[in-house]
């Protein structure tokens, strides 16, 4: 109980103190997810609404994949990103390794499938007359899908969470496509495993309470979005 | 497919933009864990980073990744210690300018009890045979970091191809196998400094041998050759290496001690 106790103790004197080092973690951290959950949503969402309201050959195929993918474990989509934007790869003029970019992309890639499933099953289960009566009504098929969007916002939603959720507790690809350098790729997940691998357990169980706390502020602000 | 390519791009494109956004100039340096975990990288870094105005980030990782790192141009500079890796390294052409920066030694630790009783043994090499011969648990490193490739040379030397369920190979850093160490009541061998920083609260394991000069862990810093990959920041690179071998980058680092004990030593000049 003294280990469970001390980290508790020392997740209240970081948070108090703003340590610094923390602060940058946390930044880190929230900023790299926002921007992953951003770009995985605009690429995401559209991608399950096709899926969902597409008619085209192969399309099991193509949702059997897209489920398979949410399987694919982060330290693979590290290494896949990893190879391609090394210096050796085939975009590493760029010279994103090891840079908030870099975890951005890799993060990003983590995030696409399952934004685009929850999306494509929440479209499943709404109810199916929803485009053809709409259209009946009257709608170009652009305002149909928009008329569906908005019945379906909750559950896109939910992928948006589900999604933020994920990358901002991983630890593969921000450690792999990161490199952990303190004050600047540095995350919450990132800094528990260095912490842990120095052999301060109560420290770092301290910062995962704390990113714990941060979830539940954005997850409480995301809430309230929902409700308005 | 134009759509797909159109987002790949997209997301590159705000990518990059997050990259310029903090336009520092920045060092990459790939190096062991020991020098991070030790501490001795955040009293070294600042006052070199003030007097240029950069930002140096650390890659720390095994010698051996930290080599890998360097040769694909992934950073600018590497810190290692592992002679032979570090010399191949140069022969190869991925480094110029190798620098010898400070050194410590390795110890072989283990339970106080000392089952396989080691602290005996005249030579390293006849430690690891008496942990052998007696079938005591010892965990390996077993990640082609510095400290692994020094185990694996003197399992050679003492003519002993380590295999059983008495040797772990762990595939982790310093830290997380002497902790193992410690769960397991097994021997490892570890360099000074980490052993150091975790002695006492964190462990309870003890040092059985050491002082031999076989033990020795010199390391050395390698500017990566701007030949092989013109886009290193080389002579940003070498203003480091001059700091860190400077008399003031030496005097930090001859200073600097954990636990009231030196963790690294440099050579006299």
């Amino acid at each position: 109980m003294d280990f469970i106790r001390e980290s508790f103790q020392t997740s209240l004197t970081l948070i108090l103190a703003l340590d610094r080092d923390v602060v940058s973690a946390v930044w880190t951290s929230v900023s790299v997810a926002v921007w992953s959950i951003i770009l995985a949503s605009l690429i995401g969402i559209p991608l399950g609404l096709t899926i969902a309201i597409g008619n085209f050959p192969l399309k099991r195929w193509v949702i059997t994949s897209l489920n398979t993918l949410m399987a694919m474990p982060t330290v693979v989509i590290g290494l896949v990103v990893y190879g391609i934007i090394s210096r050796q790869g085939p975009l590493g003029g760029f010279g994103l390794l090891f840079t908030p970019s870099a975890m951005i992309v890799g993060q990003t890639v983590l995030a696409i499938p399952i934004v685009a499933n929850y999306t494509l099953s929440s479209i499943k289960g709404a109810d199916q007359r929803i485009l053809p009566t709409a259209l009946t009504l009257g709608a170009s098929p652009l305002q149909s899908v928009f008329q569906l969007i908005r019945e379906v916002r909750f559950g896109i939603m939910a992928a948006v969470i589900a999604g933020f959720g994920r990358v901002i507790s991983e630890v593969g690809v921000a450690m792999m496509l990161g490199g952990n350098i303190q004050g600047y790729t540095r995350t919450m997940t990132t800094a528990i495993a260095l912490e842990t691998s120095k052999g301060e357990f109560a420290f770092g169980l301290a910062l995962g309470g704390i990113l714990m706390t941060v979830a539940l502020m954005v997850n409480l602000i995301l809430n309230f979005m929902q409700q308005r | 497919m134009k759509v797909a390519r159109f987002l790949i791009f997209g997301v590159f494109a705000v990518a990059l933009f997050y990259q310029t956004a903090s336009a520092q100039e920045r060092l990459k340096m790939s190096t062991t864990t020991s020098t991070q975990d030790s501490g001795l990288l955040k009293v070294l870094l600042p006052p070199f980073e003030k007097k240029h105005n950069v930002k140096v980030d650390v890659i720390a990782v095994g010698t051996g990744q930290a080599l890998k790192l360097g040769e694909a141009g992934d950073v600018d500079v590497v810190f290692v210690h592992a002679r032979k890796l570090e010399d191949k390294f140069l022969a190869d052409g991925f480094g110029v300018n190798r620098r010898d920066v400070m050194y410590n030694d390795f110890v072989i630790i283990g339970p106080k009890g000392d089952p396989a009783g080691i602290s005996k043994a005249k030579s390293a090499a006849q430690a690891l045979k008496s942990i052998a011969a007696k079938g005591s648990i010892f965990i390996s490193r077993g990640d082609k970091s510095g400290t692994h490739t020094k185990e694996k040379e003197l399992w050679q030397t003492a003519g002993i191809d380590p295999k059983g369920s008495w040797y772990i190979e762990a595939g982790q850093g310093m830290g997380p196998v002497i902790t193992m160490a410690t769960e397991r009541q097994g021997y490892t061998m570890a360099d000074r400094g980490t052993f150091n920083a975790f002695k006492g609260k964190k462990t309870d394991l003890a040092v059985l041998f050491d002082g031999e000069k076989g033990l020795f862990n010199p390391y050395g810093i390698i500017a990566v050759n701007p030949k092989k990959h013109p886009h290193v920041k080389y002579d940003l690179a070498m203003q480091f290496i001059d700091f860190v071998t400077s008399p003031e980058g030496l005097r930090i680092i001859s200073g600097y001690k954990v636990n009231g004990e030196p963790v690294f030593f440099t050579y006299r000049k």
